[in-house]
């Protein structure tokens, strides 16, 4: 970790630094102290509704409800001109092609969850299958989930390749590795996922399917976004953060902008590099963004819920 | 968050990647009101329970460091007006708070406490106001410890003959506590606490520059109902001080400041039958080693050194980094000073304040100055600064040399002078190479090292993956020219009493 060299460049991902679960809580929290106000809460909650994945994983998941959404995400509230759109809409594969006819135009991307999702319990050969389905279909970018079993066996190897074959199949589309934070029981661990994924060819790393509890936390999000920094500095490449699940409300997303700025500076604050995996969120969002033009908090019947 | 800071792309080039961070001219202003605090115009002394004209008929003035407006003005104590508050804390001493019923001592500073937190808003403001601290800090650290020190003391008034086995306490009378500027409220608390817990009265004389909260408390201290002259408060400047130290029917002195005033106290004091504690400087080493989780240690070293703009005696002000990690640990820190909100300290979003006075702003600066002669280098926050104020941007020195001047003296600002080292011996011999040992701080993800390093390492307080850590549970106190006795916790009664074999 500690050197720029190339033997580092490549073998980086084995010499993860520890931390300290403590001190790490205690820096997160302390991004939750900054008073933010009047013009900057404005632009802040913009840039919130602009990092959006609005997201439907259901087993009920329809037609119907894809086009909804693909709807709601160019329109977000259309009695407020001049709203972002938000940056993508994240659906299970079978649900691409609908998506993709419905945000024809839109400037919005298509994620896709791929691999297995959630569990990653399915063959190599499916995955790969799976992922080239969802490319082919047209998916902008691919949420791909490690294996967690064997993560926790020890196996890095194992997934470290797995991780490499998938970004091959991807081709051009972005690849968003999922690590399950919920699932890997500490934050040392969740740096050493981290590492991999970003060694592996992550173009993103993202905290958790949504189906596990806990999911997205500020402090499992700041373990990865040092992780995200100090890559940065070994390799001079950026990645993408993605928190996913639990972030439903804009106080708590803006504490989570503000500690991506103060960690990784400006050049992280757009949806190239940061997002949200929320289905929530956005109206939240809107509700405030509603009060600092009018001075009052609306009803929560004045937004659809989709 | 401020949209035209979105595009910015850094450059690819290996020795050029630098994050960029644009922190201050980011978020609006956020400011603490300052309709809550009540600021007389003109403070008296606070003698025999009530406030009373100064018999030298003086005044001076406090002002905000932030922008050098002046806030009110307070009394000057000459030796007669210290004689004055001397006789009167003797006779409350001699005729009530002796023989008064421990547990209804207890009572009374347990009501000390429940009227500062109540006042927590107000009394947060004025510490801000009058020392150039962040409220952040005044608010979530200053006041909650000061309250949360009456507290913890109210508590063993009426437990001391189990405090010390096989012993009994007796009070000693009259103490005479002279206290810095750097937390003003919570060092008042730490000293008059224990005193009055043990029985003692007290004469207490806060700093030249931040006298406010000490006058807010004794207005506190006045609706507790505390007996007359159990606590007298009485400001003034250096004069002040000897005449409180000189004065013979003091009992016990304690002191908190530097370390020059407090080797005169202790000339001064010798063959007399005063009891003595002194806390004074500091020059901490904060150790990190390679396996240390870096991140929070840069974090613990952060807070180390700039909290209260690094004007902590326990500061850790001297950091060691183990080579194989310098380049690392530094370019964390450099990004993270760029991160540091300075400015207004009555803004929520403030990290750093203003320095207390133009005169500990010029003593800062000369030791910047000294740092660069002696050929190291130097690198500060790119921040602007106000322009009325005392203000000193957060500053590390890289390449210093364990015979710096700016590695060996103890600063008392924001600058953090970063040496490195190879091995375990090296490090505990160069940490232990100071005339101080206030504190010190040990960063390894290994435990057993903690454990050796501590044992080996000469400082009264020593962190563990963390830095400035306070609890009233916890003595406090330094080794060498640190000074001796302890505050805080069992061991800051011992100060405050006779131990007798029961």
């Amino acid at each position: 970790m500690f050197f720029m060299n190339d033997k580092d460049k490549f073998f980086g991902f084995l010499k993860s630094p520890s931390v300290d679960q403590v001190g790490l809580e205690e820096r997160a929290s302390r991004f939750t102290k900054r008073s933010i106000k009047k013009e900057t809460k404005l632009n802040g909650l913009f840039l919130t509704l602009n990092m959006i994945d609005l997201t439907t994983l259901e087993g009920k998941d329809s037609e119907g409800k894809v086009k909804q959404l693909c709807y709601k995400a160019q329109h977000l509230h259309d009695t407020y001109p001049g709203l972002p759109t938000v940056a993508a809409i994240c659906v299970y594969p079978a649900m691409i092609r609908i998506a993709k006819k419905a945000l024809a135009g839109s400037g919005i991307k298509i994620a896709s969850v791929a691999t297995g999702f959630p569990s990653g319990q399915v063959p190599q050969k499916v995955k790969i299958k799976e992922t080239r389905f969802a490319v082919a279909e047209g998916a902008d970018e691919v949420d791909m989930v490690i294996s967690r079993g064997k993560f926790l066996a020890g196996e890095y190897n194992y997934v470290f390749d797995e991780i490499a074959t998938i970004k091959d199949a991807c081709g051009a589309a972005r690849l968003k590795v999922i690590l399950e934070t919920g699932e890997l029981g500490t934050m040392d661990k969740i740096r050493r996922a981290s590492d991999i994924a970003m060694h592996a060819g992550a173009d993103f790393i993202k905290t958790s399917t949504g189906k596990i509890q806990p999911a997205a936390t500020m402090p499992v999000t700041l373990v990865m976004l040092e992780a995200i920094r100090d890559f940065y500095y070994q390799t001079g490449k950026m990645i993408g953060m993605k928190p996913a699940g639990g972030i439903s409300k804009s106080k708590l997303a803006l504490h989570y902008l503000v500690m991506v700025k103060e960690t990784l500076g400006d050049a992280w604050m757009n949806n190239e590099w940061f997002r949200f995996g929320a289905s929530s969120l956005a109206n939240d969002v809107l509700m405030q963004i509603e009060k600092e033009r009018t001075g009052n908090y609306q009803s929560g019947n004045y937004f659809s819920i989709d | 968050m401020d949209k035209k800071m979105q595009t910015v792309l850094p450059k690819k080039k290996k020795n050029t990647l630098k994050l960029k961070f644009e922190t201050t001219r980011s978020y609006a202003p956020a400011l603490e009101s300052t309709s809550a605090a009540n600021i007389k115009p003109q403070y008296d002394l606070f003698i025999n329970g009530k406030f009373e004209a100064p018999l030298s008929k003086k005044y001076f003035p406090t002002i905000n460091p932030s922008n050098e407006e002046k806030l009110s003005e307070v009394a000057e104590a000459n030796a007669a007006d210290v004689d004055k508050a001397v006789k009167a804390a003797t006779n409350a001493y001699e005729k009530v708070w002796k023989k008064m019923a421990a547990k209804e001592r207890g009572k009374y500073i347990f009501r000390i406490a429940r009227i500062i937190q109540e006042k927590a808003r107000e009394l947060a403001i004025i510490e801000t106001l009058d020392g150039g601290k962040p409220i952040r800090e005044s608010r979530d650290f200053d006041i909650p410890a000061a309250a949360n020190h009456f507290f913890y003391y109210a508590g063993w008034a009426d437990k001391l003959d189990y405090a010390f086995p096989n012993k009994r306490t007796e009070s000693i009378g009259v103490a005479g506590q002279i206290i810095p500027w750097n937390f003003p409220l919570l060092m008042a608390a730490w000293k008059i606490a224990p005193a009055l817990a043990t029985g003692n009265t007290v004469v207490l004389k806060p700093a030249e520059t931040t006298p406010l909260t000490a006058l807010k408390l004794a207005e506190i201290i006045q609706e507790a109902d505390l007996p007359p002259g159990v606590v007298n408060i009485i400001t003034g400047g250096g004069a002040t001080g000897v005449a409180l130290v000189n004065h013979p029917e003091i009992k016990k002195i304690a002191f908190t400041g530097s370390t020059e005033v407090g080797k005169i106290i202790l000339q001064t004091t010798a063959g007399t039958n005063k009891k003595l504690t002194l806390e004074l400087g500091g020059k901490a080493a904060n150790i990190i080693f390679e396996d240390a989780p870096l991140d929070e240690a840069v974090e613990g070293v952060i807070n180390g050194i700039f909290f209260n703009q690094g004007q902590v005696c326990c500061a850790g002000s001297r950091l060691y980094v183990q080579e194989s990690v310098a380049h690392t640990v530094i370019q964390k820190l450099k990004d993270r000073l760029e991160s540091l909100i300075v400015g207004n300290p009555l803004d929520k979003n403030t990290d750093i304040g203003a320095i207390n006075s133009r005169q500990q702003l010029q003593t800062i600066q000369k030791y910047l100055k000294i740092g660069k002669q002696e050929g190291a280098e130097l690198y500060e926050s790119p921040c602007a600064l106000p322009k009325k104020g005392f203000w000193c941007r957060p500053t590390l020195f890289t390449n210093v040399a364990q015979s710096n001047r700016i590695a060996q003296e103890e600063i008392f600002g924001p600058v953090l002078a970063i040496l490195t080292f190879r091995t375990d011996d090296e490090v505990i011999e160069k940490a232990n190479n100071s005339p101080y040992g206030l504190s010190a701080g040990v960063w390894t993800d290994k435990g057993s090292k903690i454990f050796n390093m501590s044992k080996r390492l000469k400082a009264g307080v020593i962190w563990a993956n963390t830095f400035n850590k306070f609890d009233p549970t916890s003595p406090f106190g330094g080794f060498k020219e640190s000074g001796f006795g302890r505050e805080g916790g069992l061991h800051g009664l011992l100060p405050y009493v006779n131990l007798i074999n029961s």
